[in-house]
C-alpha cells in the first residue's frame, strides 16, 4: 500500500571544511540544508540520494505542515510503498549549492564581508554539487549509495556521480536527461537570464541593497521556463484556447494559458531569488562531462561501476529522448550495464514529475531490484 | 510464441556476451544469466515487458528491431539471439546479418511454415493456417514473413551465412523424434546457430 510520508521537517547541517570549487575559488564552510526519509539500516547500504532539477529543493516528498496541501516536488515517487519506497530506502533529499532554499548560496551572508553573497556568490558547477552531496553522504555516515536518482538537472548530477565517484553507487537513474545541453537548450536559458537581467529592479544582482527584488524579471524567465517544460499537447489538452478563469486575476488576459503563465511567474518570482537563477541556469549551460567533446562519452562513462536506468519521454523537446539515447549508446559503446525507455507522455518535460503507470512500473520495478540486491548482498 | 530450444544454451559460452533481440519477459536471458554467468542484454518493445525483465535484475533496452542495430559495435557479443521474432521483422534477411554483424554467432528459432499441420491446413483444406504455432488470421499477424528450414537454408547461403548447427523442437521447446528425424515436414520450431563464413 503506498501512502504519503506525512509531515517532514528538514535540518540545516554545517561544514567547517572548505570546499574548493571546479572554477578556482574556495567556499571557507557552508551549510546544506537536507531532508531525509525512512532510516538508515544496520550496515548503511540502503541510502538513496535524490538530485533536484533546475527549479527544485530538498523537499522532495511528504508535507511541512500537517494542514499543507502542497507535498514535496516528487511526493508521487517516494514515500512507503511508492517507487522509491521509504519503508526499504533511507532517502537523502538536499538543496544544492547556491540555491535559495536554505543551503549556502546567493542569499546567505558571506563571512568576508558580513553582507549577503548576491551576485558575487562564486559560480557552482555540477561537479561542485556533486562533491558537495559526497560531503553530506560522508557526514551521514554512507559510503556507498544504493541509488542515486533525478531527472532533468538532477539526472545530470546521477551521472555526474557515476563517473567521479563510481565506487560509491550501485546504481543510477538517470531521467529525462541529456549528456550536455545543445545551444538550443542555451538559449532558452539565455532568455531566461536576459529577461532577469534587464529587470530595472535587478540592480547588476544587487538588488537586496535596494530593498527590492526583480520580480518582473523572474516572472518572465519562468513563463518561458515553464514552455519548454510542457508540450504542445499538454497545453492544448490545458487550456486549448479557453477563455481566463474568472475567478482568478483576469486583469489584461485574453486567453486562460496567458492567465496560467503570469500566475505560475508571480508564484516563482515571490520564492526563487534571482541571483540563484542565473547560477544554476550557468551550472545546467556548463555541464559537459566531455569537455567539448574532446573525450568520446563512451570513454568517459568505460570507468563507471554502476547499474544504469535511463528513462525519456516521448514528447520532452527541452530534453528529447534522443537526447536521452546519447547517455544510453555511450553506455552500450563501453559495455555498462544500461536500461532504457522512451515513455509514452503527453506531459513534455514535465513528465517525469507527473504520475503515469506505465514510467512508476518501470521505475518501481528497477528499484525493487536494487532493494533486492542489497538484501542479497547482505 | 517465446518458448525457446532446449538447445539454446549449449551453443552459449560461460561468461559470454549475449543480446537477446526480442527478450520478451527475460525468461531466456535470466536463464542463461544463471547458468552461464551470461553478460546479457535484451531488447523489447513493451514496457510491461520490460518491467518484468528489471524486476529479474537483466538491462533492457526499449528499441524496435526493424529499426537495424546501428547503436551497437561489430563484433561486440559472443552470440545474439533471436527467439521466435525473425517472422515478424519487416526485413529478416538484414536481421540476420546486422545479428552477425554485432555477434559473432547468432541464434535464431522461427516457426517452421513446412510443418505438416500448416501443409494440411493450406494443401487440403485450402486456408491458410491457423493453430497453436501460428494462432493468428492471416489479415492480423505479426507474423509477415514465414518461411521454412530449406528456405532458410536457401538465405543463409544467399547472405554467405555459415550453419554450424541446426535443431528443431516442439513449441514448448522439447525435441520429438519424428522432428529430429524430418525436420522440414515435423519439425514445429527451427533452431538455428549461425557464423559468418570467414
Amino acid at each position: 500500500m503506498s501512502q504519503s510520508l506525512g509531515v517532514v521537517t528538514p535540518e540545516l547541517i554545517h561544514f567547517e571544511k572548505p570546499l574548493q570549487l571546479e572554477r578556482g575559488q574556495t567556499l571557507p564552510r557552508y551549510d546544506l540544508m537536507v531532508e531525509t526519509y525512512g532510516s538508515l539500516n544496520t550496515n548503511n547500504s540502503n541510502a538513496v540520494l535524490v538530485c533536484h532539477a533546475l527549479s527544485g529543493d530538498h523537499h522532495a516528498a511528504g508535507y511541512h505542515e500537517s494542514e499543507s496541501k502542497k507535498p514535496g516536488w516528487w511526493n508521487h515517487y517516494i514515500g512507503p510503498g511508492k517507487c522509491i519506497d521509504t519503508d526499504r530506502f533511507f532517502v537523502v533529499s538536499l538543496n544544492n549549492l547556491g540555491g535559495c532554499s536554505g543551503s549556502t548560496g546567493p542569499l546567505s551572508i558571506n563571512p568576508e564581508t558580513g553582507k549577503a553573497y548576491g551576485p558575487a556568490f562564486p559560480e557552482v558547477t555540477v561537479l561542485d554539487w556533486v562533491h558537495a552531496q559526497a560531503r553530506l553522504a560522508d557526514h551521514l555516515g554512507i559510503h556507498k549509495f544504493a541509488a542515486i536518482v533525478g531527472g532533468s538537472l538532477g539526472g545530470m548530477q546521477a551521472l555526474q556521480w557515476s563517473i567521479t565517484y563510481p565506487d560509491r553507487l550501485d546504481s543510477a537513474a538517470i531521467i529525462a536527461a541529456a549528456p550536455r545541453l545543445t545551444a538550443q537548450n542555451i538559449a532558452f536559458n539565455e532568455v531566461a537570464r536576459q529577461a532577469i537581467m534587464r529587470d530595472p529592479n535587478f540592480f547588476d544582482g544587487n538588488y537586496a541593497d535596494h530593498d527590492v527584488i526583480p520580480a518582473s524579471g523572474v516572472g518572465l524567465a519562468r513563463m518561458v521556463g515553464h514552455i519548454t517544460y510542457l508540450s504542445d499537447i499538454s497545453m492544448g489538452e490545458k487550456f486549448g484556447r479557453n477563455l481566463p478563469r474568472e475567478d482568478r486575476d483576469a486583469n489584461g488576459v485574453n486567453f486562460a494559458v496567458e492567465q496560467y503563465l503570469r500566475y505560475q511567474g508571480k508564484q516563482f518570482s515571490g520564492r526563487f531569488d534571482a541571483n540563484t537563477y542565473i547560477l544554476m541556469t550557468r551550472a545546467l549551460d556548463y555541464f559537459d562531462p566531455t569537455l567539448n567533446e574532446s573525450i568520446d562519452l563512451s570513454q568517459v562513462l568505460s570507468e563507471t561501476r554502476c547499474k544504469f536506468l535511463v528513462l525519456s519521454f516521448t514528447t520532452d523537446w527541452r530534453f528529447s529522448p534522443a537526447r536521452s539515447e546519447e547517455i544510453v549508446d555511450a553506455l552500450i559503446q563501453a559495455g555498462k550495464p544500461v536500461s532504457y525507455a522512451r515513455l509514452e507522455s503527453a506531459h513534455g518535460h514535465d513528465a517525469f514529475l507527473i504520475p503515469d503507470e506505465t514510467y512508476e512500473g518501470l521505475f518501481k520495478a528497477f528499484m525493487s531490484r536494487v532493494y533486492a540486491d542489497l538484501e542479497g548482498a547482505s | 510464441m517465446n518458448s525457446h530450444s532446449y538447445r539454446i544454451p549449449d551453443w552459449i559460452a560461460n561468461n559470454a556476451r549475449v543480446l537477446d533481440l526480442g527478450c520478451g519477459d527475460g525468461r531466456l536471458l535470466a536463464q542463461l544469466v544463471n547458468s552461464h554467468a551470461i553478460h546479457g542484454l535484451g531488447l523489447e518493445l513493451d514496457p510491461d515487458k520490460i518491467a518484468i525483465c528489471l524486476d529479474l535484475g537483466l538491462s533492457v533496452i526499449q528499441q524496435d528491431l526493424n529499426r537495424g542495430l546501428s547503436n551497437f559495435n561489430d563484433q561486440q557479443f559472443d552470440t545474439v539471439i533471436m527467439t521466435q521474432t525473425l517472422q515478424a521483422i519487416r526485413r529478416p534477411d538484414l536481421a540476420l546479418s546486422e545479428m552477425l554483424r554485432v555477434g559473432h554467432e547468432a541464434i535464431v528459432t522461427f516457426p517452421n511454415f513446412a510443418y505438416i499441420r500448416n501443409r494440411i491446413q493450406l494443401g487440403l483444406a485450402g486456408h491458410m493456417p491457423v493453430n497453436p504455432q501460428l494462432p493468428n488470421p492471416w489479415y492480423d499477424t505479426p507474423n509477415i514473413h514465414l518461411s521454412t528450414f530449406r528456405d532458410f537454408e536457401e538465405l543463409c547461403q544467399t547472405l554467405g551465412i555459415h550453419i554450424l548447427d541446426k535443431d528443431t523442437s516442439n513449441l514448448s521447446g522439447k525435441r520429438t523424434w519424428l522432428g529430429t528425424v524430418w525436420p522440414n515436414l515435423f519439425g514445429e520450431v527451427a533452431v538455428y546457430r549461425l557464423t559468418k563464413e570467414p
